[in-house]
């Protein structure tokens, strides 16, 4: 049972469970801003549409394709 | 850092796999990549919340268990920097990968079009729901519209509904006689049928599709064409995929001829690019099994074992007949087109509306007039979408293919003197 920080809130998920689930498990599910200011969620899930992209552990990672991990920092606003 | 393989693979969904397996006992030294964290590819799909077929659970197991396979998972083609060289990225690192045969098993992604309100928080694409829900989304007592067109609908309604969601309609585009056509010619597939009957569901609905994603900061509700009747209903989430198109980026950035939106392959899977292969839904829709079958016919042409390739055409054939069968039933209706509205974003990476693509010639003119495609997606959702809306044709991608960090470019440097 991993424990990760989501835009500095605490948050334990299920093993396997991937950081885009993580969004809505510990947050309002949205992953970034858009350039014209609105605020976007997941939209393929399967590492295509680069919607979900979010910074972990300082690094630009696609939440989607990312699993969670003991300790990671994921950040949703820049 | 550089490294050498006979046959490397690129993705390992059901065409990657079985590629792996045919190509073991005739391969010193297999790399299969895929950019998922776990094998199995979209189908195949495993998480908290997955249930993953025997089959694959076993295939899966086979190929990681052979010696000579060397799996890496979350990892990406980012360029190409010399004669069969790619160089690729992980979490971690960048490095290039040196081969003799390349089998291309890239996959499809949704068809995911425009229409107002797509952009909202609680829009995903069909498969896309499907794919989030396995690995973990939480849908417990939402309630979900599944729009779109094709099969995909009726597994994603499944997942949904088998992780606590409920399901309010699954509307489809094709008309009733379209659907009807299809499963009546299911029985040349038994195995397919068993899979349909099983899905079929009473809140779908044929000659239907979505108007609008209505809400303000996300989702609130959805409003409906349904058989030439406009209705609104409130959800939680809606998703939406119009079918499924061809990974061919990759195959294009290397050369390869595309026909029909797919890689075009020959008996043996070869592309027209000397000693690279392609197998499953990059080069055409048609499902696991014709993915599984293709896989294993690039495999075994590719350690030159065309003999056991043979045997397997037979097969291809079969498959082959149930993907020309699908396609046709599930054709796009045109009015789809006109779904989007003049301010309706179209290229969500840059947020460019409608209103500043409709009208102009091509795709090369819509990215140095609106920055449409030039995002981080490098036009893999709005390509396909203009591409039905408008007919244009994306261009080759140029590396790096994906989105990459400076580290790993630095390893282009890598390349030998000629």
């Amino acid at each position: 049972m991993p424990d990760l920080i989501l835009d500095g809130r605490p948050l334990r998920v299920a093993d396997g469970t991937s950081v885009a689930a993580a969004l809505a498990l510990g947050g309002d599910g949205c992953s970034r801003t858009s350039v014209s200011g609105q605020r976007r969620a997941p939209l393929c899930g399967m590492g295509i549409c680069q919607e979900c992209r979010v910074t972990i552990d300082g690094r630009r990672r696609l939440a989607c394709q990312t699993l969670c991990r003991d300790g990671m920092q994921v950040e949703t606003r820049p | 850092m550089s490294e050498y393989t006979n046959l490397l693979i690129i993705g390992a969904g059901p065409a990657g796999l079985a590629a792996a397996l045919a190509a073991a006992p005739r391969a010193e030294r297999i790399v299969l990549l895929d950019d998922n964290p776990l094998p199995g590819g979209q189908i195949w799909r495993a998480g908290p919340q997955a249930k993953v077929p025997a089959q694959a659970r076993q295939l899966r197991e086979q190929v990681l268990a052979c010696a000579n396979v060397r799996y890496y998972s979350g990892a990406r083609v980012i360029a190409q920097p010399g004669p069969d060289t790619l160089l690729v990225e992980d979490a971690e690192r960048g490095w290039q990968i040196r081969y003799d045969r390349l089998i291309l098993c890239t996959g499809a992604r949704e068809l995911l079009l425009p229409f107002p309100g797509w952009t909202l928080p609680g829009v995903t694409g069909a498969g896309g729901l499907q794919a989030l829900i396995k690995a973990g989304l939480p849908v417990r007592d939402q309630r979900i519209v599944i729009a779109g067109s094709g099969p995909l609908l009726l597994a994603s309604a499944a997942t949904a509904r088998d992780n606590g969601a409920q399901v309010l309609r699954i509307a489809e585009q094709a008309s009733a006689a379209a659907v009807a056509g299809f499963a009546a010619q299911l029985p040349r597939w038994p195995h397919k049928l068993l899979q349909a009957f099983a899905l079929f569901d009473r809140q779908y609905r044929s000659a239907s599709h979505v108007l609008a994603a209505l809400g303000n900061d996300r989702l609130e509700g959805v409003r409906l064409m349904q058989n030439g009747k406009v209705v609104e209903m409130a959800c939680d989430r809606l998703a939406c995929g119009f079918g499924l198109v061809p990974n061919i980026q990759l195959g294009q950035a290397l050369g390869c001829a595309v026909a029909l939106d797919a890689i075009a392959v020959d008996t043996w899977q070869a592309t027209t690019v000397p000693g690279v292969y392609a197998a499953g839904e990059c080069t055409g829709f048609g499902g696991s099994e014709r993915a599984l079958v293709e896989g294993a016919i690039a495999g075994l042409a590719a350690v030159g074992n065309r003999q056991a390739a043979h045997r397997l055409l037979r097969r291809r054939d079969r498959w082959h007949g149930f993907a020309a069968a699908l396609n046709k039933a599930f054709a796009l209706d045109p009015a789809l087109k006109s779904l989007a509205t003049a301010d309706t974003l179209v290229c969500r990476c840059e947020d460019v509306p409608y209103a500043a693509l409709a009208g102009l010639r091509d795709w090369r003119q819509a990215k140095l007039a609106s920055r449409c495609g030039m995002g981080a997606c490098q036009g893999r959702v709005c390509g396909a979408a203009t591409r039905h809306l408008f007919g244009w044709q994306p261009s080759a991608p140029r590396p790096p293919f994906s989105p990459a960090r400076i580290d790993t470019l630095l390893c282009l440097d890598d390349t030998p003197d000629a």
